[in-house]
Parts: C-alpha cells; structure tokens; sequence
C-alpha cells in the first residue's frame, strides 16, 4: 500500500507540451509514472512524448481515464488550470507551480473543496511513491520504498529526509511535499490521516517551518489520532520577524508563527522533534528500535 | 510589498473612502506651497517611511506655522527616521505627507489581512484604535471583532453593518461604516492586498468616520499584474542587497551574523541557517539560489553576500535533485574566480554526481573546503569564520 497514487495510477500533465511540462513528463515516464498523455490547449491531437495531446482537460480525462493531474503552467494561469482539472473528474490534482497570488489560491482551494477534489500544493515538489510513481520535481533515484511516511513545506528538506531515510535502511512509502504557500490544497492534517490508515507506514517525518499555524493545529491532530511514531523538525529558528524567508507562507507575522511556538506544541503532543535537519534520520533509528 | 501612507491613501480615495486632503512633497518648499493650497490655519505633516509607531519617534507632527512646516520638512527630509519597528539604523524619509488637520472625538481599528487558518480575507475591527493592535489582540482579545469574507459571495453589507452596531456606532455612521468596509473590501481583492490597516479609523467632532492612516501591504506573487502598484514601489525603503537580490530573482534576507550562506531551496536555506547555530556560529544572510543555480546566478549571489562586510566565510550548501553537483561545482569555481572571493567557502554537495563535484572542487586549487556532510560543513564553516 501506499497513499495517493501507485504503479496504476493514471497521471496527465497539465502545461504538458511546454520546457517544465515536458522536462519532468520525460523524467516520470522514464521513472515508471503512468503517465496517459497531456493538456495543451491548441495543440490537441499532436502527439508529445509518445503520449496523446488533448485541447482540454475533460477531453483528457474522457479519453484516458486519467485520475491524476500534474500542473506546470505558468503562476498567472493556474488558477484557471486547477479549477478545470477539479470540474473535469480528476480525483488528484498537484500542483507544482511557484508564485501564485493568493486571493486566486483563496478561490481555487474553495472550489477543489467544494468539488471533493483533493489538491497537493501549489509550490512543492510533489509527490512520489518509491518505485511506482512519481509526480513532480523531486529526483526519483534517491527514494527507496519502505516505511516512512513523509509530509513536508519544503522541497529540498524533504530530500534531505528521503536521503537518510534511505541510508539508514528504512526507505519511504509515499513522500508528499504540501508547499510552501500560504493557501496549500492539503494541510499536515489531510496528510497525516492518510499516513496513519496506510499499513504501509510504520513512522511518520513531518517537516514544517515558520509561519501559520499549521503546525500546531497538527500537534493537536496528532495528539488525538496518530499513533505511529513521528520525528518531526521546524526550519527557521534563526529567521527574524516580518522577514519573508523565500516561500510565500513562511514569514512569523505579528509575533505568531515562530520555529518555537511549534517546537513546543508538537513535544507536548509527543512528537520527537530535532533541532537540527541532519538529525532526522538518526532520530528516526532510535524510534524504531 | 509595502506602500507608503500617501500611496494607500491615494488607493483608499478612489474607493470612495474618506481621507485628509493631502500633499506629499519632496522639499520644504512645496511642503509650504501645499499648506496654502489645502487651506485652513493647523495642518498635521507625517514623514513618510515603511513603518509604524512614526509619531513617537517624532516624524509626525501638528503645526499651525508656516514655518513649522519648513523645519519639520528641512528636519526630515534626506533623514532617516527610527522607530521600535525599524533597525537601529532608521528608515530614509524622501517624501512629507502635508494634511489637513482632523479634530478627533473617539479612535477606532480597521484591518483586514488572509487569514490562512479560515482560507478567508478576515476583517479585524476595535474600538481600541491609535494603539499597537497587536498587544490589543493579546490583552484583550474580545475586543476585536471579525468578519470573514466567503471568497464565493465576497463581502456583504449585513457583516459591515454588524461591526457597525458591535463597535457601538449608531446613526449615519452605520452607513459610512458598511461603505468604508465594502469599498476596502473590493479594494482588497481589485488590488491583490495581503495586508490592510487603518490605525486609526477615527471618529471627528463632527461625528463622521474619517480615516486618519493607511498601511497597505500588496501579495508580491500578483505584481504582474498590478502595473500600477508596482509604480508605487519605493526601493529606497528595502535593504539595498536585497533589492539587489530581488533583480536576479534571489531571495535574500540580511542577518546580523558572519557566515554566509548560499542555499538551494527555502526550507534548506532556513534550515542551513539553523544548523550553523546549533554549531556555534551566526548566520550572515538566508539565500535562496532557487532551482536552476546557474553559473550567473552563482555569481551573482556570491556578490551579493560579499558585499556584506562583516562576513568573514560562506557555506554553500546544494541538494542537487535533478541538476548534477559537477556542474554546480564548477559553477562555484567560476564564480569564485570572477568575483575574486578571498574569505574561505565550505560547500557540501549532494546528490546527482555528488562525488564527482567534490572532486572538482578539491582540485581547483582555490580555497573552497569540501565537507563531507551537512554537520560535517557547518562544524567546517564556523571554525573558518573564527570559531565560536
């Protein structure tokens, strides 16, 4: 088992025929990804990549049976992109895009909810289940698959986790990167459900940092709900107040969001949390004695 | 990003919302030329800067004289301005906002900001104005009210109405009230606001609902498509490396420390930082290279973190996902030759063809320090910039 997508999921590309579209479409094929074709509007029955092209996401879905969508266009169309993906029958939509604006996140997240569509991102890596099925950005030969589950803000520091998970012997069962704007499609919350029912996983590392509170509403979820062990690390002790640190949603805003406010409130959960991002790996070894 | 006073209020003025007539002026001259053309016999003059708490740090001012105003101006202008919510080293002031005075019966607080738990634009309201609402919220939080907006419907009279009577206004004021909260409402969403505040939002003698301030913030991931609020940006108001930054697409933010750091990825820069604390060092700067860390862009952000004197060794830390670590190895090499980088580089690769990059640093000659590890290269780095 794993969550989200497997080796059977059907997965289109949305902004399929353009340089991000079909860069990471060729690394996902190349990786097992069922990739059943993709969307660009105008460009409807060409072929790219070996894979139909469609004018539209419903036609795509018709057509393939696709369940999955991966979104690479551009910010200021994306809105528009995520809302026909949800009107069309998929099940899945990730959205990788950075720099959306966030009143139109504030519509598209209402709609995708509305719709009972799931949404991961905008702003992340994406998500991947070793050795079945990858979509997004993240590169495929550092995963390994096993039994940690990981839920992350972050690209790169979820790729520092897949490492040492991998390294010490452990490997993942799904990785799913939740983005690093303000607006995400899923929180902690949707993610570490999931996690928690899946046989596959046996522990979870959870990777915030400042900014919201989503963290500490996670805290509260995992105090009631999860059982599994969780190593969990907050980047950003060191970011100065009002300081927008890189992603969208990670600035500590009016005395709220800080690295420790969250520190504490996932230790009174039982979360072991580190200090350190280096320390994930190991942290998790002890857990699982 | 941040608008100035005068530029907000120019905003709030087109959506129909009540503010002084006012004059920004650039010298002391066109201050005095513009309290002749708004008239009266008090004015208030408010040095314009990004920041708040001016009024105790003196940059806002009642005057009755001509002359007032020609020293306030020749005071200001060209100065820098220190509040509790700047560095120590202030805020420049180009610009004096010349109003015309308001007589003031009662102060109230209007704010309005994305609340990311409701996924709402939610709407803040006090009778507590003219005060840090921040220790409001914490002392007192009962007394500030809200009203979210349902992005499906947007904002309707009834929640404007609502704040009106729990704020205790009563009369016409429930009616100017609901339209200030409708047009800021609109005024929200038309121009892609993150943040909104009247502080205060004041009641005068004659009753009316007036608003004396304006802090506007603008989501900066819509600024393509706000010509005219990207006008409005005053880069005098940023710190110059990160404007720097900002024109190569780098995020950067200036820290008060001595080890650089040059990141791939938001998280990993935020966490890099982290670590070099945890190994007893200060870090200098967060960075963000981005995904494409390019030879340029390498370059670049060299310069940039440079040009911040107290940095005394720079930690370059890459997970190469799907770039190869050689060719970033030979990135930093080129950029340390352009740049002439003269205080020691640790750099950890990781990654695609970590091993291969390593190398390629190892035999440049330069004085680049190849570490083995992430703890391995912050133990490095801060022994390089002078230990703990």
């Amino acid at each position: 088992m794993s969550i989200l997508i497997n080796k059977d999921t059907k997965v289109i590309c949305q902004g399929f025929t353009g340089a991000q579209g079909t860069f990471h479409s060729e690394q996902a094929i190349a990786y097992g990804t069922k990739m059943v074709g993709g969307v660009s509007p105008g460009k409807g029955g060409t072929e790219h990549l070996g894979l139909p092209v469609f004018n539209t996401v419903r036609e795509a879905v018709e057509k393939t049976g696709a369940e999955a969508t991966v979104i690479y266009v551009p910010a200021p169309f994306c809105k528009d992109a995520i809302i026909e993906a949800a009107d069309s029958g998929i099940e899945l939509i990730v959205c990788i895009t950075e720099g959306i604006p966030t009143i139109d996140m504030l519509y598209a997240k209402e709609y995708v909810d509305r719709k009972g569509v799931r949404m991961i991102g905008p702003n992340c890596p994406g998500v991947i289940t070793p050795d079945q099925s990858k979509i997004g950005i993240m590169p495929g030969h550092i995963h390994k698959p096993g039994k940690v589950g990981i839920v992350s803000r972050s690209g790169t520091l979820t790729y520092e986790a897949v490492k040492q998970t991998t390294d010490f012997g452990y490997g993942q069962s799904t990785c799913v990167g939740i983005g690093g704007d303000p607006i995400p499609g899923s929180n902690f919350i949707d993610i570490l459900q999931l996690l928690q029912d899946d046989p596959q996983t046996e522990a979870i590392v959870m990777i915030g940092e400042i900014g919201g509170t989503a963290e500490e509403e996670a805290a509260e979820y995992i105090k009631q709900n999860v059982n599994k062990p969780v190593v969990a690390y907050i980047a950003g002790v060191t970011a100065p107040p009002g300081k927008r640190m890189g992603h969208a949603g990670a600035i500590i805003a009016g005395g709220k969001g800080t690295a420790a406010d969250k520190f504490a409130a996932l230790e009174s959960a039982g979360v072991l949390t580190v200090r350190s991002p280096t320390e994930l790996g190991s942290r998790m070894a002890k857990a699982l004695k | 990003m941040n608008l100035h006073e005068y530029q907000g209020k120019q905003l709030f003025a087109e959506y129909g919302l009540p503010v002084s007539k006012g004059i920004a002026c650039d010298t002391p001259k066109e201050a005095v030329a513009a309290a002749d053309e708004i008239g009266g016999d008090a004015w208030v003059v408010k040095a314009q800067v990004h920041a708040g708490g001016r009024g105790k740090a003196g940059g806002v001012k009642l005057v009755k004289t001509k002359d007032e105003i020609r020293a306030f101006a020749e005071h200001w202008l060209g100065k820098k301005l220190v509040t509790y919510q700047t560095d120590e080293h202030g805020q420049p002031v180009s610009k004096i906002l010349v109003e015309s005075l308001t007589d003031i019966d009662q102060e109230l607080y209007l704010g309005a900001v994305v609340d990311r738990g409701s996924r709402r634009v939610v709407f803040m309201a006090s009778t507590e104005g003219g005060v840090e609402i921040e220790k409001v919220a914490e002392e007192t939080p009962e007394k500030i009210l809200r009203a979210e907006i349902d992005p499906l419907v947007g904002a309707q009279p009834y929640q404007g109405r609502e704040l009106a009577f729990k704020l205790g206004l009563e009369g016409k004021q429930i009616g100017q009230f609901t339209k200030i909260f409708l047009g800021l409402a609109k005024l929200f969403e038309d121009r892609d606001l993150a943040l909104l505040e009247i502080n205060p939002l004041v009641i005068t003698s004659a009753g009316d609902l007036h608003c004396l301030d304006a802090k506007i913030g603008v989501d900066g991931n819509a600024l393509y498509r706000q010509k005219k609020i990207q006008e409005m940006h005053d880069p005098s108001q940023e710190d110059s490396r990160e404007a720097e930054a900002a024109r190569w697409e780098l995020n950067y933010v200036a820290l008060e420390g001595n080890i650089g750091c040059m990141v791939n990825g938001a998280g990993l820069a935020m966490g890099t930082m982290d670590i070099i604390k945890l190994s007893g060092g200060q870090p200098a700067n967060f960075l963000d290279v981005g995904g494409g860390a390019t030879k340029e862009r390498v370059s670049e952000a060299f310069k940039i973190i440079l040009s911040d004197d107290n940095v005394k060794a720079v930690l370059v830390n890459i997970f190469g996902g799907i770039v190869r670590c050689d060719m970033i190895a030979e990135g930093i090499i080129g950029a340390v030759k352009e740049v002439d980088v003269t205080v020691p580089v640790v750099v950890r690769l990781e990654g695609n063809n970590a091993e291969k990059g390593t190398k390629v640093l190892a035999d440049s000659g330069l004085n680049i320090i190849a570490a083995t590890s992430l703890a391995n290269a912050a133990e490095q780095v801060v022994k390089a910039a002078g230990g703990k």
